[in-house]
């Protein structure tokens, strides 16, 4: 970066012709500089925001009754404003989805960089950056209008009998992970690619020429040593999975239930979009603490990737 | 030379981005702080003293109303926008749909000058000074999907329905269908008004909690054995409005008082109408007034008196 700039200057006094800082060169650094702090004040507003925001609700109905019970009843007489139901439906939900997505990812990415014929690599590729390029909505429109009335069938052919068994109209926990399984694979295939890709071609060729085949190079080879590179992508699928809100708000039904397959469920991204627009007072101030929870969980995530990260930097290294 | 100039366009472009990123997290920062501070307990109650309503002349009348509240009152407010606008070409309405509760908090907190609300307002606003007007009645429809062959409920029924005790049509002499309770998110004003009107505050069980009124209908439209509420100026024949008790959700019969299923719209102000700017005192005038009351009934509403 220092190098970097060092030859900056060194070429623009060169043009210019004259030996000082220009007044022109000071002003480019004092933008650049208010431009990158900007990002970091952000950060900074919106961590101290969340928590203003998010733990009056915490003092005032206590902790305990809020993580860890499960009744979700904000505007009731004696409103109850238990999460837990809520947390769970977030964790398994995105759990599921990377589970669904990752192992789909990576193989597309290994054909992609390793497998696929060429034209027809040229056609893969493009769809899956479109896929990075559609807007969440619209994969909620579509699960809405497909994956709801498939899953509807479904459950009546499962619960045929049951007597306790609410019935959703497809709107579950299924449809949600399998959209959001399809909205994290551009993420985890195209760092996973670039993972691959940056592998040095010599152990490639060291493994095939010791009589490998190519399918044991790829699993045996290639992809532990390109682990660091997909684990990132896994993280940032997980990022990405726990953080969407408008796609899974069309298909999951979004009332409060344990996470189960067929039940409807709500995440804490969808309790947030659904009901800011009407909450007041306490239940407003559980939103925000809603709001804190996937704060810290998007932490979490983001603490584990840079941890991946240097990791992998590491290795590198050795 | 070429280059310098090139140079400085390239700088002034920098300056200007830069610039436009700060007028945006500025305006992002202020957004967020109105929206994130609780309404404080109003600064005057003195809003008794209504002073006399002097006979106005609204004929140069200029100026702006701002208005934000219930999304169940987007049709009348835009509608009631668009004509007074019409009517008063000097004079601008601009009307925001952020939800009953946020359009009383701000009408509290004195950012707009009319707050929207299809409930009625509670104690605690009404002590914080805000003054309830209730300018027409929205009657609530029981809908459907098509496949239901029931036609009509008894309010016993449809408090059963809503609190899980029965799950199939069969059991309301319909066709063997399950049935999909379909309702609003926590919050919102439909849902309590419905479960309020209804008697079943909190013991609904919903398999669906949908956030706008077009949800509700496009996912009991398209879900068999789905039924839902909402709006009645909203109902339209991808969906059956279901009768309760006998009685079919119109306008006639909310007006005479036959169908339990109605709600009033507020057009909340901070103390009373006589107290306010003269552009909102003329758009109460003009709600009164006979333009207005067709107005309401325009817009699937019932007038008040």
């Amino acid at each position: 970066m220092q190098m970097q700039n060092k030859n900056e200057k060194k070429q623009m006094s060169i043009i210019s012709g004259s030996a000082g800082r220009s007044a022109g060169e000071t002003a480019a650094q004092i933008i650049f500089t208010i431009c990158g702090v900007l990002a970091i004040v952000a950060v900074a507003i919106i961590t101290i925001y969340m928590i203003i925001n998010g733990t009056p609700a915490l003092a005032k109905v206590g902790i305990v009754k809020i993580l860890f019970e499960t009744t979700w009843a904000p505007t009731a007489d004696a409103p109850s404003y238990g999460i837990l139901y809520i947390i769970l439906t977030s964790i398994i939900g995105t759990a599921l989805a990377v589970l669904i997505g990752v192992p789909i990812g990576v193989l597309t990415a290994v054909f992609l960089a390793e497998t696929a014929p060429k034209k027809l690599a040229g056609i893969v590729r493009p769809a899956v950056e479109l896929l990075a390029g559609i807007p969440s909505v619209i994969y909620g429109l579509i699960g809405l209008m497909i994956l709801n009335p498939i899953m509807y069938k479904l459950e009546k052919i499962i619960f045929a009998g049951s007597s306790t068994h609410q019935y959703t109209g497809g709107s579950n926990l299924i449809s949600a992970v399998l959209v959001l399984a399809l909205m994290i694979l551009p993420t985890v295939i195209n760092i996973s690619e670039s993972a691959l890709r940056a592998l040095d071609p010599k152990l490639k060729f060291a493994s095939l020429a010791l009589g490998a085949s190519h399918e044991q190079t790829i699993f045996k080879v290639l992809l532990p040593a390109a682990k660091s590179g997909i684990a990132t992508a896994i993280v940032l699928g997980v990022g990405r999975a726990i953080g969407e809100a408008m796609a899974i708000t069309l298909v999951s039904g979004s009332s409060v239930n344990l996470p189960l397959p067929f039940n409807s469920v709500k995440f804490l991204t969808t309790a947030i979009v659904s009901e800011m627009g009407y909450a007041s007072g306490t239940h407003r101030q559980v939103l925000f603490t809603i709001g804190l929870v996937l704060f810290l969980f998007i932490m979490i995530v983001n603490g584990v990737l840079s941890a991946f990260l240097k990791k992998g930097a590491k290795e590198n290294e050795a | 030379m070429k280059k310098n100039m090139m140079r400085a366009a390239a700088l002034a472009g920098v300056m200007t981005l830069a610039l436009g990123m700060f007028t945006a997290c500025g305006g992002n920062t202020d957004n967020t702080s109105a929206d994130g501070t609780t309404p404080a307990a109003a600064a005057d109650t003195s809003a008794d003293g209504a002073g006399e309503a002097a006979e106005n002349d609204y004929s140069n009348l200029s100026g702006k109303i701002s208005m934000s509240g219930s999304t169940s009152m987007q049709k009348l407010a835009q509608a009631l926008a668009e004509s007074f606008t019409a009517k008063y070409p000097g004079v601008t309405v601009t009307p925001e749909f952020t939800g009953s509760s946020a359009g009383i908090e701000a009408v509290t907190a004195g950012t707009v000058d009319i707050g929207n609300s299809s409930r009625n307002l509670t104690d605690s606003e009404k002590s914080a000074g805000v003054v309830e007007n209730i300018v027409a009645i929205d009657g609530i429809a029981v809908v459907t999907n098509k496949d239901v062959t029931v036609e009509d409920l008894t309010k016993q029924q449809l408090t059963d329905i809503y609190t899980g005790k029965n799950a199939n049509w069969s059991e309301l002499n319909g066709n063997d269908e399950a049935i999909v309770v379909i309702g609003r998110e926590a919050g919102s004003g439909t849902r309590g008004a419905f479960e309020e009107l209804l008697e079943v505050e909190d013991q609904c069980k919903y398999a669906n909690e949908l956030d706008s009124t077009g949800a509700v209908l496009a996912k009991v439209a398209s879900t068999p054995g789905a039924i839902g509420y909402v709006s009645l100026d909203v109902v339209d024949d991808t969906v059956n409005a279901m009768k309760l008790e006998g009685v079919e959700p119109t306008a006639e019969n909310i007006k005479a008082g036959s169908y339990f299923l109605c709600r009033p719209f507020v057009m909340a102000t901070k103390g009373e109408i006589s107290e306010q700017s003269e552009p909102v005192q003329a758009l109460f005038d003009y709600l009164k007034s006979d333009e207005g009351k067709a107005l309401v009934e325009q817009v699937g509403l019932i007038t008040v008196d």
